[in-house]
């Protein structure tokens, strides 16, 4: 009940708490998403997107770390 | 072997005694309403080869004959509009019979109401398809229906055109070996016409593909293809194409999801909507199927046409049966099963 | 697409593959919640990948699942009320209650429309003052600030030709439910990686304490749903019972506290039935009293909990792994997928619709 994608920020309007809004390019087509969960965001962050709100800035190092895990948890595997 | 899920969220309750949008969706209930009620209606073989268009002799001639209506919202979208895809469509139908397109009708239905600008726009855009096609519009019918009763336009093409000598295309040659050429990316006329009806407010460049395919056709049996098959995955998409022609056909067909190809700005929509892309609809790409042999030479003709870039081998046929395999990308495999009804966006 | 194709790297995902095989020694039932989950480990062909003796259940998480079929017949009563403009997400659309679909609704004249946010059915209210604009609010924690957030919108500005039938569920609940379920097979569970981005995974260590089952906060993409599932059996072969989270790019502990925040002013838990396992309490979410009057239930006169139809659907018994669909007597005859009884056959990944479909006549290749 989750379908929420990663986009990366282009810009951002607006002041207001409840309305702040950016265009967010999801690989190819940019939308407009809602930023009010997301206060801390800045244009260059990626957000996670769910029914037109950001819900999550990604971190980019726990996203590297998640990708290494396996290879650093068995490393005989890598070989 | 894995089970056949289908991946639209859920299946429609098809309600009984009335016809639902689902039933014009391309899907298991369109064929189930075409099998079960309108082809028996008409008095149509049980067993007749359910195709693009229909093939007959007249005298020496051998012509291809269909017919199809075009009742798209919004009118106009990016890449197109009702007009240039009533033509593209009639002519590909008939491209993908082997024939060379000739002469198409055009019926139109107008709503009471509409502006005579967007009239001129759509005359003018079918004019500019036929002539890009080499067709002549040489007959029509105009009518008129309250306002209230259409959607500013519904059009009907029919077409007629030359099937070229030698040439027999329909599900029944498809023989197992046979390589499977898509003509080029997918996913682009849904996408478009979706978000410009449902007002997604997607910025980027998400057209269309709309496009007249019968010099490709023409091309391909020119340079003398053994074409057993061709096929415009339109509405229900790629997979509902190729599950279309396994049933028709009694093949199982193995299709390598990884060399599907697929735009980036198609991509992020159907990531962002939930859509599977291999059920949205094309509107300029076809799907061949040829001997292996003439595999290479078939994808370098493809490689000519529009999206030629993208054109690919995307898999064989393996065997006799009645069935769609797709080998996924991580490593699994899925059966492509047709859909019940249309795909919608998903939040789940 | 950047945070998408590296988790979805074949090699990766055949090296997990590997991992899983090699530590297994025993077989495990698993359970992931989300029905999101479940869409991408069929459509990456997750499970098949999977050692025999790993089962994956797919539990009770889409809102095709789980909105009670009361609600949808609901939401069509109210879509029926004359000027109502209703507006749902696409894949409610189809979801059969008792009297058939939205869609069905449409299409004897019901003005249903599909939006992508709950922001766009506010924009219909106020672009059309003189029409009364209804959302479906259903999903789970992930899409309820979603809904927060429209209805303050809402209220700040006044638009008074709007509300919200709302139908929001609870994950923690219902993980209880299961888990204390006499019969409870599950033995370790992926939870929902986007519920823990609202809510955090604070939630489920209680819970993994109580009944001694490791719970992982799984994300979404096949590297994510291998990692989620490498990790629970890791726990479950050294007998070990942790809430542990890999999908940290996108979860923290706390999870998303504005979401939160604002979740608890316009909302209040409530009991909440479940489709296909009844009540479950405190697993819903309710309009709050500041906001009563956004609460389409109230506005047009219809009571939130209509009392449950009975049914001979056994779907809660086949979504916990007790009961093969096969087993059902209605399977196949009077329920199937174009007229479904439950939960598990109305959605095409649920048990029972999956049955339905493998038995279905496929002639084998020669």
């Amino acid at each position: 009940m989750c379908l929420a994608i990663p986009g990366q920020i282009q810009s951002i309007t607006g002041d207001d708490d409840l309305t702040r809004q950016g265009r967010v390019a999801f690989g190819g087509i940019v939308k407009f998403v809602n930023l009010a969960f997301a206060p801390e965001a800045v244009v260059g962050d990626y957000v996670l997107v769910h029914a037109g709100f950001a819900i999550a800035v990604i971190d980019a190092e726990a996203a590297r770390q998640t990708l290494d895990y396996l290879a650093e948890m068995e490393p005989e595997e890598t070989a | 072997m894995t089970d056949g899920f289908a991946l639209s969220c859920p299946i429609p309750d098809p309600g009984g005694d009335i016809i639902e949008l689902a039933h014009g969706g391309g899907g298991l209930l369109m064929h189930r309403l075409i099998d079960r009620m309108i082809r028996p209606g008409f008095g149509l073989p049980e067993d007749g080869v359910a195709h693009d268009g229909a093939v007959f002799e007249v005298g020496s001639a051998r012509l291809a004959f269909t017919t199809d209506s075009y009742v798209v919202r919004p009118l106009f979208f990016p890449g197109g509009d009702i007009g240039s895809l009533a033509v593209n469509g009639t002519v590909n139908d008939l491209a993908m019979c082997g024939a060379q397109p000739l002469y198409l009708s055009v019926g139109l239905i107008l709503e009471e109401g509409l502006p005579i600008a967007q009239l001129q726009r759509v005359v003018a855009s079918m004019r500019k398809a036929a002539d890009a096609a080499g067709v002549r519009l040489v007959t029509g019918d105009t009518k008129v229906v309250e306002r209230g009763k259409g959607d500013g336009v519904y059009i009907n093409t029919a077409g007629v055109g030359a099937v070229r000598s030698g040439v027999a295309l329909e599900p029944r040659r498809v023989r197992p070996g046979d390589a499977v050429l898509l003509s080029g990316d997918i996913g682009r006329h849904g996408i478009a016409v979706m978000a410009a009806r449902e007002g997604f407010g997607f910025e980027g460049d998400i057209a269309s593909d709309c496009a007249p395919l019968a010099a490709t056709v023409m091309r391909l049996i020119d340079v003398g293809i053994e074409l057993h098959c061709l096929r415009d995955p339109t509405r229900g998409g790629l997979a509902t194409t190729l599950v279309e022609i396994a049933q028709a056909g009694g093949v199982v067909i193995r299709i390598d999801e990884s060399s599907i190809a697929i735009s980036e700005p198609v991509r992020g929509a159907c990531e962002l909507l939930g859509l599977d892309p291999l059920y949205v609809a094309n509107e300029g790409r076809f799907v061949a199927f040829v001997p292996q042999h003439a595999a290479e030479t078939a994808l370098a003709v493809l490689r000519g046409g529009p999206a030629g870039a993208s054109a690919a081998i995307i898999g064989r046929v393996e065997a006799s049966g009645r069935a769609v395999l797709l080998d996924g990308m991580i490593g699994g495999t899925r059966a492509l099963d047709m859909l019940s009804g249309e795909q919608l966006p998903r939040i789940c | 697409m950047k945070y998408v194709d590296e988790f979805r790297d074949p090699a990766l995902a055949r090296r997990y593959v590997e991992a899983i095989a090699r530590i297994a020694t025993r077989p495990w039932t698993l359970m992931e919640i989300c029905g999101g989950q479940t869409h991408s480990i069929v459509r990456h062909g997750v499970d098949q990948l999977l050692p025999p003796g790993v089962t994956l259940l797919h539990g009770p998480g889409c809102p095709v699942c789980v909105t009670p079929a009361e609600s949808i017949d609901t939401a069509i009563a109210i879509a029926g009320e004359p000027g109502v403009i209703f507006c749902s997400f696409g894949d409610m659309l189809r979801v059969p209650g008792h009297e058939g679909s939205l869609l069905a609704a449409r299409a004897r004249g019901a003005d249903v429309r599909m939006v992508y946010s709950p922001l766009d059915a506010l924009a219909i209210a106020r672009e059309t003052p003189d029409r009364q604009v209804v959302f479906f609010a259903i999903g789970f924690e992930t899409t309820a600030p979603a809904t927060a957030m429209t209805l303050a919108q809402a209220k700040r500005d006044g638009v008074g030709n709007f509300s919200l039938l709302v139908a929001h569920v609870l994950v923690p609940p219902a993980i209880e439910a299961l888990l204390s379920a006499p019969d409870n097979l599950v033995q370790g569970f992926l939870a929902a990686g986007h519920v823990c981005t609202v809510m955090g995974y604070w939630e489920y260590e209680p819970i993994a304490r109580r009944y001694g089952v490791p719970i992982v906060v799984t994300g979404f993409e096949p590297i994510d749903l291998l990692q989620g599932i490498y990790l629970c059996i890791r726990q479950l072969e050294a007998g070990r019972a942790e809430v542990e989270n890999p999908y940290r790019r996108m979860v923290r502990r706390e999870g998303n506290g504005t979401a939160q925040s604002l979740m608890r002013q316009v909302f209040a838990v409530r009991t909440q039935r479940w489709r296909g396992m009844g009540e479950i309490a405190n697993s819903g979410l309710g309009v709050a009293p500041d906001y009563a009057r956004f609460d389409a239930c109230r506005r047009f006169g219809y009571v939130s909990d209509a009392p449950e139809r009975p049914t001979e659907c056994l779907s809660g018994e086949v979504l916990r792994g007790l009961r093969k669909p096969v087993e059902c007597p209605a399977f196949g005859t009077r329920c199937t997928p174009e007229r479904p009884l439950g939960a598990t056959m109305v959605s095409s990944e649920g048990a029972c619709a999956a049955y339905y479909r493998y038995r279905r006549p496929v002639e084998e290749p020669v």
